[in-house]
């Protein structure tokens, strides 16, 4: 009997082509391509006073050149502005190419197009743009100050301003019996795939339609968005994923200039066109998060018990919206955690800076959240002078309370209501797995050595799986092999295995035969996109709803064959018997081969389905009356809600003495996304997770000098941590299944990274013994806090003295 | 154009190259190797990481010129009939990998760890691969997957060059 897949640390099926160099990402498509280049702005916040091309043209090689000025109506209109909000007053998108302004470096403003990258960028480097320059805006506390506008219609600089209220808090305030006021501050940083976004069309004039290539993280969302302003019917245009070389949020956004200008031009020139971003373009063109200014104001009683939360958030946007305020409605929202505060207010107002655009970045929003949340809970333990868990669990939301409604509206539009959890059982894992309360002793014996130790801890909820729907197709052909399609992408997160799984469990064949696609909208046209930590749940339970009506199909036709009632029926390892009686049975590759009646026998299983092999009743029609030829089904899953993963991280490190060097000792995690379909990948998820979690609050920032020129522009400077950084990941795991979805599951891509600053400011401020309340913090920024608190103590006690 | 003549996973080429063409798009662009892939531009992250005599250089740093009279080999000549080379199991094996970018270059590199060092501690190994970004996996499972391939045999060796010698 064949062993159920799902929950097992299945390999990848991913890994043999990945492994040998025989992965295809986007550029290495197209060895024939004409390639594109741009030239982009340099200033911050301009006027485009002219653009000279003439010197280009000398380059031997140029094919065309495109400024504003030569696109189309459709192409020269603004881009979408994709999640409209009522609370989003003022959206502004940027033109495929700047027109008369330029609001950020690295806006695109001329695209080149010539025989190879080299002869594209040696002709770009002949252009001259004029600009006159403006006054720049840069860091969210400029924004906020408004002496200067990013766009002139655009008072103040707010793009959004939006009020979420549960409960009377200042009442709440008024009458708690302590109050604390926290400010806060978290720095911009970046998704940094390894590849870079890229862009590879290829225009039939015969045909007069389009296949394009996208290293996206949404191919059914770039195929609408290039119909719309190429005016193609979407008949007439797919695109596809390749291997995608990693997103992590940067590649849901759509379309990039750069999506709607290839295959633009490749329509014009007739030839294939392709762009391939370098890295200091996606460093300057692409798209940052993270930025906040906080001020928390919590009011609690005896126990640490919050009795008022009030948050204000200041939100760094960049130059334009077109991703909306999904992120700051997300740190609004997702800030509560496993906690039940007596009431909550969250305001935040998103604003303009010359500065690259901010969309989700993995965590989106929750990191800085978390953040605020934690700070707080860990401010309130040391005010009443309680242990740090003892604080949380005095204010967790209890598995009786589920499921629980915070009465807020989450980032899908629908309720924020928890599904399922049980918070102290996480945190009880936790503090065994990283031995909360021998930390005592352990911090003893290092001070005893001169070391500074410190413990830290973050705990968070996720709502993950949100819709609006996803879709699988489940085809088995007559060589029994099983092939499926979803059309959300994969950027690494092993979906041609962890479906393949699914499939295999639900139909009943083995896992060596079920092979997915996904991503390309040849084959699933309908299909939303990976982000979120929605793959799992949305195409997981939607390949698991085809692959029940095939299967239903399947055995419906082998009961025909096999003169049995499909009840006494049961697949196992692609094989349809009946129960109690194996001898009697069909393969489903025979099955498939019966489910299409056939005029022509194309090989020697296909006379089975031929018309006078006596297998089909000839009192009745070849293809019953609302059945379809083929052993093939769809499935849709389409959730009501988000369903909510939760996780809780503990730390312990280092800090120097002399140099106030950080360094992690131990990172342990508990997680509980349901079931894992693979623990193998799920954990693997968590790894990467954490390390990007580490790069935010140790490493990574976005240093942008006062004209708006990001001065850490590349891998030299902008600090991804390398092996030597991240130390292994201690991981323990609890499956509260979902009661929302067949399968139980709930999103897992997001969650290592979401608690991480959280998790190290509270095990710094550890070891410290100072708050530490903006993140993130390099060695230097320690030093300095140390140097402060010395002086300002040096100073009191002469104060002291004094009097 | 300069006339190089350079053994590419133990074949022979013979090609006219722009003088600035760097070795990765000489291999991705007209020996057609899309294995190697570039990730940075300015040599810290070693996506592009090949073996230049034996030795990882990153492709993206080394002038196809300078190659002239050399071997490479690529993430594409480490496989032979017999199947996959010890550290592309481990990898496969341990999960070392997510979407795979890095993988072709961190391969490379691992396998250059363990011919300095045949029997490396977790330092060394980490210490081996600071030069190499990963994005994905937090390096857990790839200090895990080397490590492993430090046992298996013939880990640190590369067929092809034994074609070239």
């Amino acid at each position: 009997m064949t062993t159920r897949s799902i929950g097992h640390s299945v390999q990848r099926r991913e890994d043999p082509r990945l492994v040998t160099g025989n992965g295809r990402y986007l550029d290495d498509l197209g060895r024939d391509a004409l390639a594109a280049a741009f030239v982009r702005s340099p200033h911050a916040h301009a006027t485009i006073t002219g653009i000279d091309i003439t010197d280009a043209w000398e380059v031997d090689g140029v094919e065309a050149i495109y400024t504003f000025e030569d696109l189309d109506e459709l192409m020269a209109r603004p881009l979408p502005v994709l999640i409209p909000h009522p609370a989003l007053t003022h959206p502004r998108t940027c033109l495929a190419l700047a027109d008369t302004e330029v609001n950020h470096v690295g806006e695109p403003v001329v695209m080149v197009v010539a025989r190879d990258r080299y002869v594209a960028e040696d002709a770009a480097a002949r252009i001259v743009v004029s600009y006159e320059t403006k006054p720049v805006v840069v860091g969210v506390a400029a924004a906020r100050e408004a002496a200067l506008a990013v766009h002139d219609d655009v008072p103040d600089n707010v793009a959004a301003h939006l009020i979420q209220e549960v409960g009377d808090v200042d009442a709440a305030l008024a009458c708690s019996p302590h109050r604390l006021t926290i400010p806060l501050t978290i720095e911009r940083s970046a998704c940094m795939p390894m590849e870079g976004k890229g862009v590879y069309a290829v225009w039939d004039r015969d045909d007069a339609s389009m296949r394009m290539w996208s290293s996206t993280q949404t191919s059914t969302g770039v195929r609408a968005a290039v119909a719309a302003r190429l005016g193609i019917p979407l008949a007439r245009i797919q695109c596809m994923a390749p291997d995608v070389g990693g997103g992590f949020g940067v590649k849901i956004n759509h379309p990039w200039p750069e999506e709607l200008l290839v295959p633009w031009a490749a329509r014009a020139l007739g030839r294939p066109v392709k762009w391939a971003e370098d890295r200091r373009e996606h460093f300057v063109s692409s798209a940052h998060e993270r930025q906040q200014l906080q001020e928390v104001e919590v009011g609690f009683d005896d126990d640490g018990r919050i009795l008022a939360l009030d948050v204000k958030v200041w939100h760094d946007n960049g130059a334009y919206t077109p991703y909306g305020i999904i992120v700051p409605i997300i740190t609004a929202t997702q800030l509560l955690g496993p906690y039940k505060p007596g009431t909550y207010r969250c305001e935040f107002w998103s604003l303009y800076t010359n500065t690259v655009i901010v969309t989700p970045y993995r965590g989106a929003g929750r990191p800085q959240g978390v953040f605020a949340m934690e700070r707080t809970m860990d401010a309130i333990a040391a005010f009443l002078g309680k242990d740090r868990t003892e604080v949380r669990s005095t204010n967790f939301i209890l598995p009786q309370d589920m499921p629980y409604d915070h009465g807020l509206m989450f980032q899908d539009g629908r309720p924020l209501k928890y599904d399922s959890g049980d918070f102290p059982a996480s945190l009880a894992k936790l503090k065994a797995l990283v031995g909360w309360d021998d930390f005592a002793a352990y911090r003893e014996q290092a001070e005893a050595e001169g070391r500074k130790v410190g413990l830290g801890i973050g705990c968070y909820v996720e709502g993950t799986g949100v819709g609006p729907y996803e879709g699988g197709h489940v085809h088995v052909e007559t060589s029994g092999q099983v092939f499926v399609a979803t059309g959300l992408t994969s950027q690494g997160q092993g979906h041609e295995t962890a479906f393949a799984q699914i499939v295999a469990d639900e139909l009943g064949v083995r896992f060596e035969d079920v092979h997915v696609t996904t991503g390309d909208t040849r084959r699933m046209p309908y299909a939303v996109g990976t982000f979120a930590s929605r793959a799992a749940v949305m195409s997981g339970n939607a390949v698991a709803a085809a692959a029940k009506v095939v299967r239903e199909k399947a055995l419906r036709i082998a009961a025909d064959a096999l003169e049995a009632n499909p009840d006494d029926l049961e697949i196992e390892d692609g094989v349809i018997s009946v129960k109690g009686a194996p001898d009697t049975q069909i393969s489903l590759s025979t099955v498939a081969v019966l489910s299409n009646p056939l005029r022509y026998a194309f090989d020697d299983a296909a006379k089975a389905a031929t018309q006078f092999a006596g297998t089909f009743d000839p009192d009745k029609p070849p293809v019953a009356e609302g059945d379809e030829p083929g052993l093939e089904g769809k499935g849709f899953y389409s959730p009501t809600q988000a369903t909510f993963a939760n996780g809780m991280h503990a730390a312990i490190v280092e800090t120097d003495p002399v140099t106030a060097e950080i360094r992690i000792l131990r990172y342990c995690v508990v997680h509980d996304c349901g079931v894992m379909i693979n623990p193998l990948i799920v954990e693997g998820q968590v790894h990467g997770g954490v390390a990007q979690g580490v790069g935010g609050a140790l490493y990574e920032r976005m240093a942008y000098d006062e004209s708006g020129q990001l001065l850490n522009a590349s891998f030299m400077d902008f600090l991804v941590p390398y092996a030597s950084e991240v130390p292994f990941i201690e991981t323990d795991h609890l499956e509260t299944p979902s009661p929302l979805n067949p399968l139980g599951i709930k999103g897992a891509g997001e969650a290592g990274t979401i608690p991480v600053s959280a998790v190290l400011a509270s095990a710094i401020e550890d070891a410290e013994g100072f708050p530490i309340l903006s993140m993130p913090i390099s060695p230097s920024e320690l030093w300095e806090l140390r140097r402060q608190r010395a002086s300002a103590a040096a100073h009191s006690a002469t104060t002291e003295g004094d009097r | 154009m300069t006339r190089i003549t350079v053994t590419v996973d133990g074949a022979k080429y013979s090609d006219d190259v722009e003088p600035r063409t760097l070795l990765v798009h000489y291999l991705r662009e007209t020996l057609g190797k899309v294995g190697t892939v570039v990730g940075c531009d300015t040599s810290n992250c070693g996506a592009c990481t090949v073996h230049l005599d034996g030795r990882s250089v990153k492709s993206c740093n080394v002038l196809a010129v300078q190659v002239d009279g050399h071997e490479v080999t690529t993430i594409e000549g480490l496989a032979t009939e017999a199947g996959l080379h010890p550290m592309q199991e481990s990898f496969h094996e341990h999960h070392a990998l997510q979407c795979g970018y890095c993988t072709p270059g961190m391969i490379m590199q691992a396998i250059d760890v363990l011919n300095t060092h045949p029997d490396p501690t977790e330092e060394q190994i980490r210490l081996g691969l600071e030069g190499n970004l990963c994005r994905c996996t937090g390096y857990h499972n790839i200090v895990k997957a080397v490590a492993a391939a430090a046992k298996a045999p013939g880990a640190a060796a590369v067929s092809s060059s034994k074609v070239g010698d």
